[in-house]
C-alpha cells in the first residue's frame, strides 16, 4: 500500500493483481469498510461518534447496552472499554473523551458473546465465487480469530443461515472489489434470534486461509496466484482428485479443530487476557472423524506437557483440587488462554452447561461434546484396567482419548495400554483429505488417523523415509524447522526415497501435499508417530526416521522410538543425549582437552549455593533439558540466587538445575557444521553475535562472517567443531556455540541437530545444508557431493531477530538469557554495515540518520559508550543523557544535555520521547533499583518506534550502520548474485 | 440400542439406534452436502432411499417447521456417522433424534460413513436395510437382495398431492434470499406435483407468482383450460422413464407452446417427452457443492443436487439444445427446446439446502412468461 500510495508503482508501470490498492483500502479502514456494507445492505455492528458527553448518552439510548467505547486515536486502544450500564458508560466515555487527543469516541454496539464465522472465499476475473471453508470460532466473539479455538467446518449453522452467509460473503467480496484471489470474511451472528453482521474482510490470504488450505486440501495461494494471472476457476485442475476442476466448494467428511498456542510463560509481565489483540505465536490443528476426537487431538498437540491434561485436574492432589467456585467462575468469565482448561474443570466438579454458557458464551453444542469427553473420562477411571471392556476401550479411542490418558485414566503405564488395545484390535486407521467427501477417487496420499474400521493409507513396499516436524510455533521452535522439514523431503527424493512427513502445524509448507511423497497430518507424540510407522512397514518397505529437523519436538520422542525398533538416520539418539546431559557432555568435553565454562548441577538450594561457591558469580541457571532458554537467569549474588531455587523452577533429583559459570562480555558464536559417516566435517560457517554472552542466541543479531573474532580464534573454533562431531559420530548436522574470552574459546553448548541458523547460513553461503545433510544420513558423503572445502561466503549477511513485544504493552523489552523474539530476518550486503543496516529495516526498526541521541549505561558500560557517542556526534547527532551519564561524557570532551528520569521531575525522558524529540535510545540496564525507570523508557521507546538499544555492542553496530547508509547509501543485490561471486575461485574470503 | 446396517453385496455395518426402532429397507445413497439435513430428511425426490450424510456431525442445529421441504420425512432410512444428543440453535423445536423417531424413521449412526460413501462410489448405489435391535447380519443382506430395485418403478404417486390447491406462502421469515426478478404483474404457474420440494412453491412466491399446484396425474387438458401464465414440472423421486403418463404431459406442453420450466424429474421428463433416453447414474448426484456452468454465458453455479438418473448426452435430438453442462463428469445439467419457450435444469435451483446461485432460472421463467403474455 506504501508503494502504492507514494506513486512507486505507477512510476515503474507497476501493476497490482489480484485486488487493487482501493479495494485493500476498502477492506482495511474500518469506516470505509462499515459504509461500503451499509450500501449493499449489509449488516454491520451499529456505532456512533461522540465527542461530548451529552453525545454519548444520546448514542447510548438508541443503541442499548452493552456497548464499546473506543477513544479516536489512543494507542492499542488505551482507554476504550466495555459499558453494561449507564454507570459504567458514563464513567469511561468521560476517561475516552479525556484520553482522545482529539476529544472524541465512537460508541459501539457489543457483539461479544456472539457466535463468530468466518468464510474463506475465492473469487475469478469471470466473477464465479466459491466458498472454500467455513469455519466457527468456539470463542465467542470478543476473543481474535488467531486466539480463538475454531472448527471446520461451521458446525451450529442450519443451511438456510449458512447459504445466507454466503450470499453476503459473494456481495461483500464484490462490493470490496476483490477482482482475482482469496479473502477471509468474518461475521457475527447473534445466538439469540439469528442477526448477522459483517465484522471484518481481508483482501488477501492469511493465517486463516492456510488452515483452510490444510482443512479442505484447496490449495487457495496457489489457485489464487494463477487466478491473478488470469486463469478462471474452471481452467485449473483440483490436483487430489485430478478430473474435476477447481470451481466447486470443497466438502468435508471429518472436523478439523484449531488450538493456539501462546508464550505467556517467556512474558510473566503481560496480560493473558485474551482480546481483539493477537496474543498466540503458533497454532496446532487436529483433524478427526468427529469434533471430539479432532478436539482432543488438537489439545495433546499442543506439546504442553502436564500442563495440558484436561482431565483429573480437581481430583485430590491435583493443583486445582481447592480451587473456590468465585475463582473458577472468574476463570471461565474472562478469556484468556487457560479457559479451556476451566471449562473442563467445571465440568469435572457437574457445573451446569447452563452456568458455563453463560459464563463462557460458547455454544452448548461445543459444551454437550466436552461433557460427553468428561463423562467418557470418568466411566474409564470408574471401571479401572482390570474391567476396560473392549466396547469402552474402544469408545474412547474413538473419542480421541490418547493412549498416554487413558493409561493415566485407568491407572496402567502408557505401553501396556496400547499391548491392551492391540490385543483388541483398536488400531488406528488412516482417511484420505480429498476435497470432496470420498465422491472421487483422491490421488494424494494426505491422510488423518482415526478409529474406523476402514484404513485409505495403502502404503507401498518401497524404501521410505519419515520426517517428524516441528509441532506448533512458538518461541524458540518456529519456521526455521519447517524450511529443514522440506529440504530434508526435497533431498531424501532425489535419493529415491518415499518420503512420509508426520506434523500438526497448519502454517508449514512440510504439511502441504505436494511436498513429500504422503502426508500425515499428525498430533508429534510417541502414540501417533509410532503408529503411522506401524501402518508404514505393513507394506514391507523397509522404513527409517528423521528426527534432526524438528528442533526439540521429535529428539524427545527418538530414543522412545528406537527402543521400538524405529531405525533413527543419522546421528544417533544416544549421541543427541549425550550432548544434552551436562554431565556426559562435560566428560566428553574433558576428554577432548577442549574448555568449557566451570559448571555442575543442583538439585536443591544448598547446592546451588556450593555450586557457585566453587564457580564463582555471575552465573548462569537453567532447568535441564528446556528449549528457547526457558525459566533461564542470569544471577550475580547468593540472594537472587536463592530467589531463583526458590520461585522460579522447582528442582528434584530428576530435573536437576544447571548452574554455568558466566563468561561476562565474553563473544558469542554459533557454528553449523555438516558431518558424513566417514567423519569427515565441513563447517558451514562461523556466525559471530553481536550482543555479548548473556543474551539468548536466538535474540541474539549474528553476521557472517565474523566481523571482528581474530583469525587465530577461528581456527581454534574450526578444530573443536571437528572433533566435536567425530566424538559424538555426527552423521547430518551438528550446531555448536562456543564463547570466546580473554583469549580463551570455551564450548557453551552442542546441538547435533538442524539449529534454527541452518536457513540462514544456507541462504547466505548457498549451500542447502539441510539437503546435505539429509543426504549425508542416507549414507552419502560429503565427498560424494563435492563438498570438501569448509564453506564461505561473499558479502556481509546479518540476521536480526523480530519480537512480538507490541502486543504486550507493560512488558519489558530488555533481553536476556530466555528467548523472546518469534522470527527474524536476514539483510545482505557488502559491508557490515549496510548489512546490518538492512536487517534492522527489514526487522521494522528504523535508524535514525539524524535527530538526538539519549544515552543512559549503568557505570560499567561507561567507559565503552564514550567512542559510541563520539561517534554519533561525529554524525551530526544530538546527545542527550541522564545526570550520571551526562557528567561522564561531558569529561570526556563530548557535549551533552540532561534529561530528567522518570522520576526526578518534569519534562523527563518519557516526555521527550513522546515530544518525537529522541531519535534513538541506548540504555543498558542499570540495575534493580531504578529498574522500573528504564523499562518505562524502553517501552515508550518502543511505543513510539524510536530504536531502543539495550547492548553497548549492539549499539556500536548501530553505529556503524548509521554510517554506511550515509556514506554507501542502500544497493539492491539478489542472493543468486552473492552465490555466483562467492563460486569464483579467489582466496578464502572469511576466516 | 445396536443396529445394524446391511447391503445387497454382502457388506454390513454395526452401528447404534439413532431414530425409530424396527427395520427398514431402500436404495442407500450419499449426499455430501454439510448442511441442510432437515431439507434432505423431508425431499420426496429421497422417496425409497436410505441416505448417507458424509458430513460426519449431524443434528446439531436441531429440525424446525420452518425448514421443512414436504408435509413429511421422505427418506426410507438414514445413516450418520455421529448424531448430536442436543439441538443448537435458536430456531431450533427438537432434536432430530426425537424427529425421527416420531417420524418413525429408523436410522443408524457410529457408522463408518466414508467406507459406505467410497463403496457406493465404486459399485454403484445399492439395496440395503438398517434394522435395530438383535440382528443377524446375514438376514439382513437377503433381505436386502429381496428389495425391488428402483428402475422400471412408479415412485411418484406415493408423495404427488391428492388434490389441487392454491400454494399459501408464509410470512417472510428473513431467510429468504432476495428474488432475482419479479414480474411487474402477478403471473399464474400451473405445478404438476411429482414430489415437489417446497422451495420451489417458496421461490415463485417470492418473484411474484401465484401457484396452483396438481396431483401428477391431472390430465393436461385441465391445466391448460385454466390458461396460466406458466406450467412447471417439478423434481420427484424414482426411474422418470416409466412415468408414460407425464411424459405426456410434457409433450403436450411443448406442442401446446406453453412456457414451461423443469427441474430434476421434470427436467428428465422434458428430455423423454423431446425423444432423449435417460439412464441410471452409478452413484448419482446429491450434494450442494457441483459446479455447474452455464454455456450461454461461461458462468459457472454451484449447485444443489439430488438425482440418479440423467438424461443421455447421446440420445439427444435436435430440438433439444444443452444449456448447462456438469464440470465433475460433462452430464446435462440444463436443457432448451430449440424454437419453444421451454427448458429445464437437471439440478436444484430452489437449493435448500445448498447455494442460490441459480435463483436466476425463475427469473428466466418469469421473463418466457412475461414474453407470451
Amino acid at each position: 500500500m506504501a508503494l502504492a500510495e507514494q506513486g512507486v508503482l505507477e512510476r515503474h508501470g507497476v501493476v497490482l493483481i489480484g485486488a487493487s490498492p482501493e479495494a485493500i483500502k476498502v477492506a482495511e479502514d474500518r469506516e470505509l469498510f462499515k459504509d461500503a456494507m451499509r450500501s449493499i445492505g449489509v449488516d454491520v455492528p451499529d456505532s456512533a461518534i461522540a465527542r461530548s458527553l451529552d453525545q454519548a448518552m444520546d448514542a447510548a439510548g438508541k443503541l442499548g447496552f452493552p456497548l464499546i467505547i473506543r477513544p479516536s486515536f489512543t494507542l492499542g486502544g488505551v482507554g476504550g472499554g466495555i459499558a453494561y450500564n449507564i454507570e459504567e458508560f458514563r464513567e469511561i466515555v468521560q476517561r475516552g473523551l479525556g484520553l482522545s487527543p482529539v476529544h472524541e469516541i465512537l460508541v459501539e454496539e457489543s457483539v461479544i458473546g456472539w457466535k463468530e464465522f468466518e468464510l474463506e472465499v475465492m473469487r475469478d476475473g469471470a466473477d464465479n465465487f466459491v466458498v472454500i471453508c467455513s469455519i466457527e470460532n468456539i470463542d465467542a466473539m470478543g476473543v481474535h480469530t488467531g486466539d480463538s479455538i475454531t472448527v471446520a467446518p461451521a458446525l451450529t449453522l442450519t443451511d438456510k443461515e449458512y447459504q445466507r452467509m454466503r450470499d453476503l460473503g459473494r456481495r461483500i467480496i464484490r462490493r470490496v472489489g476483490v477482482e482475482t484471489g482469496g479473502s477471509n470474511i468474518q461475521f457475527a451472528i447473534n445466538p439469540a434470534d439469528g442477526r448477522i453482521v459483517a465484522i471484518e474482510m481481508n483482501p488477501r490470504v492469511s493465517r486463516s486461509s492456510a488452515l483452510a488450505s490444510k482443512a479442505t486440501g484447496f490449495p487457495i495461494a496457489k489457485i489464487a496466484a494463477k487466478l491473478a494471472l488470469g486463469y478462471r476457476l474452471d481452467e485449473i485442475p483440483n490436483d487430489i482428485t485430478r478430473l474435476t476442476p477447481a470451481s466447486f466448494e470443497p466438502t468435508i467428511d471429518y472436523i478439523v479443530v484449531k488450538v493456539p498456542r501462546w508464550a505467556f510463560e517467556k512474558f510473566p509481565q503481560a496480560d493473558r487476557t485474551l482480546t481483539t489483540q493477537m496474543k498466540s505465536v503458533g497454532e496446532a490443528m487436529a483433524v478427526g472423524r468427529t469434533f471430539k476426537e479432532a478436539f482432543l487431538k488438537a489439545f495433546r498437540s499442543l506439546e504442553l506437557g502436564n500442563s495440558g491434561r484436561l482431565f483429573g485436574q480437581t481430583a485430590p492432589g491435583a493443583p486445582f483440587e481447592h480451587e473456590d467456585d468465585a475463582a473458577l467462575q472468574q476463570a471461565l468469565g474472562i478469556p484468556t488462554d487457560r479457559r479451556m482448561w476451566a471449562v473442563f474443570r467445571a465440568l469435572e466438579r457437574g457445573w451446569s452447561l447452563d452456568e458455563i454458557h453463560r459464563l463462557t458464551h460458547i455454544d452448548r453444542w461445543f459444551l454437550t461434546q466436552f461433557q460427553q469427553i468428561v463423562e467418557l473420562s470418568r466411566s474409564a477411571a470408574a471401571v479401572g484396567a482390570r474391567d476396560l471392556s473392549d466396547d469402552l476401550l474402544r469408545e474412547l479411542k474413538r473419542a480421541g482419548f490418547a493412549d498416554a490418558d487413558l493409561a493415566r485414566l485407568v491407572g496402567v503405564d502408557e505401553d501396556s495400554l496400547r499391548a491392551r488395545r492391540a490385543e483388541a484390535g483398536i488400531i488406528a486407521a488412516y482417511k484420505r483429505i480429498d476435497t470432496c467427501a470420498a465422491e472421487f477417487e483422491s490421488f494424494t496420499p494426505y491422510m488423518y488417523g482415526t478409529f474406523e474400521d476402514q484404513c485409505e493409507a495403502e502404503p507401498t513396499p518401497s524404501a521410505k523415509v519419515a520426517i517428524l516436524g516441528s509441532g506448533p510455533n512458538r518461541i524458540g521452535q518456529g519456521i526455521e524447522f519447517d524450511y529443514c522439514c522440506c529440504h530434508a523431503a526435497f533431498a531424501l527424493r532425489e535419493e529415491g526415497y518415499e518420503t512420509v512427513m508426520i506434523n500438526c502445524n497448519p502454517e508449514t509448507v512440510s504439511t502441504d501435499y505436494d511436498t513429500v511423497d504422503r502426508l500425515y497430518f499428525e498430533p508429534l507424540t510417541f502414540e501417533d508417530v509410532f503408529a503411522i510407522i506401524e501402518r508404514e512397514k505393513a507394506a514391507g518397505g523397509d522404513i527409517a526416521c528423521v528426527v534432526q529437523y524438528g528442533g526439540q519436538t521429535p529428539l524427545k520422542l527418538a530414543l522412545r522410538l528406537q527402543a521400538a525398533g524405529v531405525r533413527i538416520l543419522g546421528t544417533s539418539p544416544d549421541s543427541i543425549d549425550l550432548a544434552e546431559d551436562r554431565e556426559r557432555f562435560a566428560k566428553l568435553l574433558w576428554d577432548l582437552g577442549i574448555p568449557q565454562a566451570p559448571s555442575g548441577t543442583a538439585t536443591s538450594a544448598d547446592e546451588a549455593r556450593d555450586v557457585a561457591a566453587t564457580i564463582g558469580f555471575p552465573v548462569v541457571v537453567r532447568p535441564s533439558y528446556v528449549l528457547g532458554g526457558r525459566a533461564m537467569a542470569i544471577v550475580y549474588d547468593t540472594a537472587a540466587l536463592d530467589r531463583y531455587m526458590r520461585h522460579a523452577v522447582q528442582a528434584s533429583p530428576e530435573h536437576p538445575i544447571l548452574i554455568d559459570k558466566f563468561l561476562e562480555d565474553a563473544t558469542e558464536i554459533d557454528v553449523d557444521a555438516l558431518a558424513d559417516g566417514t567423519g569427515a566435517v565441513l563447517v558451514g560457517g562461523i556466525m559471530e553475535h553481536i550482543e555479548q554472552a548473556g543474551i539468548h542466541s536466538g535474540d541474539s543479531s549474528c553476521v557472517v562472517p565474523p566481523f571482528q573474532l581474530a583469525d587465530r580464534h577461528v581456527a581454534t573454533i574450526r578444530d573443536y567443531t571437528r572433533r566435536i562431531a567425530r566424538a559424538l559420530n555426527v552423521v547430518g548436522l551438528m550446531n555448536t556455540q562456543f564463547a570466546v574470552k580473554d583469549d580463551v574459546v570455551y564450548v557453551l553448548e552442542v546441538n547435533p541437530r538442524a539449529s534454527r541458523t541452518v536457513p540462514y547460513l544456507s541462504k547466505a553461503t548457498g549451500v542447502p545444508l539441510a539437503k546435505v545433510a539429509a543426504k549425508l544420513m542416507v549414507g552419502r558423503t560429503l565427498a560424494d557431493l563435492g563438498l570438501t572445502e569448509d564453506l564461505t561466503v561473499s558479502g556481509s549477511f546479518v540476521k536480526t531477530p523480530v519480537f512480538p513485544f507490541v502486543r504486550f504493552p507493560g512488558v519489558d523489552t530488555l533481553l536476556g538469557p530466555e528467548m523472546k523474539s518469534t522470527g527474524e530476518v536476514m539483510g545482505a550486503a557488502e559491508s557490515f554495515g549496510s548489512a546490518f543496516a538492512k536487517a534492522q529495516m527489514g526487522a521494522g526498526q528504523h535508524l535514525p540518520q539524524q535527530g538526538t541521541a539519549f544515552i543512559s549505561v549503568n557505570n560499567r558500560d561507561k567507559a565503552a559508550v564514550v567512542p559510541i557517542a563520539r561517534d554519533l556526534v561525529r554524525l551530526g547527532f544530538g546527545l542527550v543523557a541522564t545526570r550520571g551519564t551526562a557528567a561522564y561524557l561531558r569529561a570526556h570532551g563530548l557535549e551533552t544535555a540532561i534529561v530528567f528520569k522518570i522520576n526526578e521531575g518534569r519534562p523527563h525522558v518519557g516526555d521527550e520521547l513522546l515530544n518525537g524529540r529522541i531519535s534513538l535510545v541506548i540504555n543498558t540496564p542499570l540495575g534493580r533499583e531504578s529498574f522500573f525507570d528504564d523499562r518505562t523508557v524502553r517501552s515508550v521507546a518502543m511505543m513510539q518506534g524510536v530504536p531502543a538499544i539495550t547492548t553497548l555492542t549492539g549499539a556500536a553496530a548501530a553505529v556503524s550502520a548509521i554510517e554506511a547508509i550515509r556514506t554507501e547509501g542502500l544497493s539492491v543485490k539478489s542472493l543468486q548474485e552473492y552465490h555466483a561471486e562467492n563460486q569464483k575461485p579467489t582466496e578464502s574470503r572469511n576466516g | 440400542m445396536n443396529a445394524v446396517l446391511a447391503l445387497e453385496d454382502g457388506t454390513w455395518f454395526r452401528g447404534k439406534a439413532a431414530g425409530a426402532a424396527g427395520e427398514t429397507g431402500g436404495e442407500v445413497v450419499f449426499n455430501t452436502s454439510m448442511t441442510g439435513y432437515q431439507e434432505i430428511l423431508t425431499d420426496p425426490s429421497y422417496s425409497g432411499q436410505i441416505v448417507t450424510m458424509t458430513s460426519p456431525e449431524i443434528g446439531n442445529y436441531g429440525v424446525t417447521d420452518e425448514d421443512v421441504e414436504s408435509r413429511g420425512v421422505q427418506v426410507a432410512g438414514f445413516i450418520m456417522r455421529d448424531q448430536s444428543p442436543i439441538a443448537s440453535n435458536w430456531r431450533a423445536d427438537g432434536t432430530l433424534r426425537d424427529y425421527l423417531t416420531r417420524h418413525n424413521i429408523v436410522a443408524i449412526a457410529d457408522v463408518d460413513t466414508r467406507a459406505l460413501t467410497r463403496l457406493l462410489r465404486s459399485a454403484g448405489v445399492m439395496r440395503g436395510v438398517i434394522a435395530t435391535g438383535k440382528v443377524d447380519p446375514a438376514d439382513l443382506v437377503e433381505k436386502a437382495r429381496a428389495l425391488p430395485r428402483m428402475e422400471g418403478a412408479d415412485l411418484v404417486k406415493d408423495v404427488t398431492c391428492g388434490e389441487p390447491f392454491d400454494y399459501q406462502p408464509p410470512a417472510d421469515d428473513g431467510f429468504r434470499a432476495p428474488p432475482d426478478r419479479r414480474s411487474g404483474r402477478r403471473l399464474r404457474v400451473a405445478a404438476y406435483d411429482f414430489g415437489m420440494k417446497w422451495n420451489i412453491l417458496r421461490r415463485f412466491a417470492a418473484h411474484g407468482c401465484d401457484v396452483r399446484v396438481y396431483p401428477a396425474s391431472t390430465p393436461i387438458e385441465t391445466v391448460l383450460a385454466t390458461k396460466p401464465d406458466g406450467v412447471f414440472l417439478s423434481n420427484g423421486p424414482g426411474d422418470p422413464a416409466v412415468l408414460d403418463y407425464a411424459i405426456g404431459h410434457a409433450r403436450a406442453l411443448i406442442d401446446a407452446d406453453v412456457p414451461t420450466f423443469g427441474i430434476c424429474l421434470g427436467h428428465q421428463l422434458l428430455g423423454l417427452a423431446m425423444g432423449a433416453q435417460t439412464f441410471k447414474l452409478k452413484f448419482g448426484h446429491r450434494g450442494a457443492n457441483h459446479p455447474v456452468k452455464d454455456l450461454r454465458t461461461g458462468a459457472i453455479e454451484i449447485t444443489s443436487q439430488n438425482h440418479g438418473f440423467a438424461v443421455d448426452p447421446d440420445s439427444l435430438p435436435d430440438q433439444a439444445l444443452i444449456t448447462h453442462r456438469n464440470l465433475y463428469d460433462n452430464t446435462i445439467e440444463g436443457l432448451r427446446h430449440v424454437s419453444k419457450p421451454v427448458f429445464s435444469v437437471q439440478y436444484h435451483p430452489e437449493a435448500a439446502p445448498g447455494p442460490h446461485d441459480a435463483d436466476y432460472l425463475f427469473a428466466e421463467f418469469l421473463a418466457a412468461m412475461d414474453a407470451r403474455a
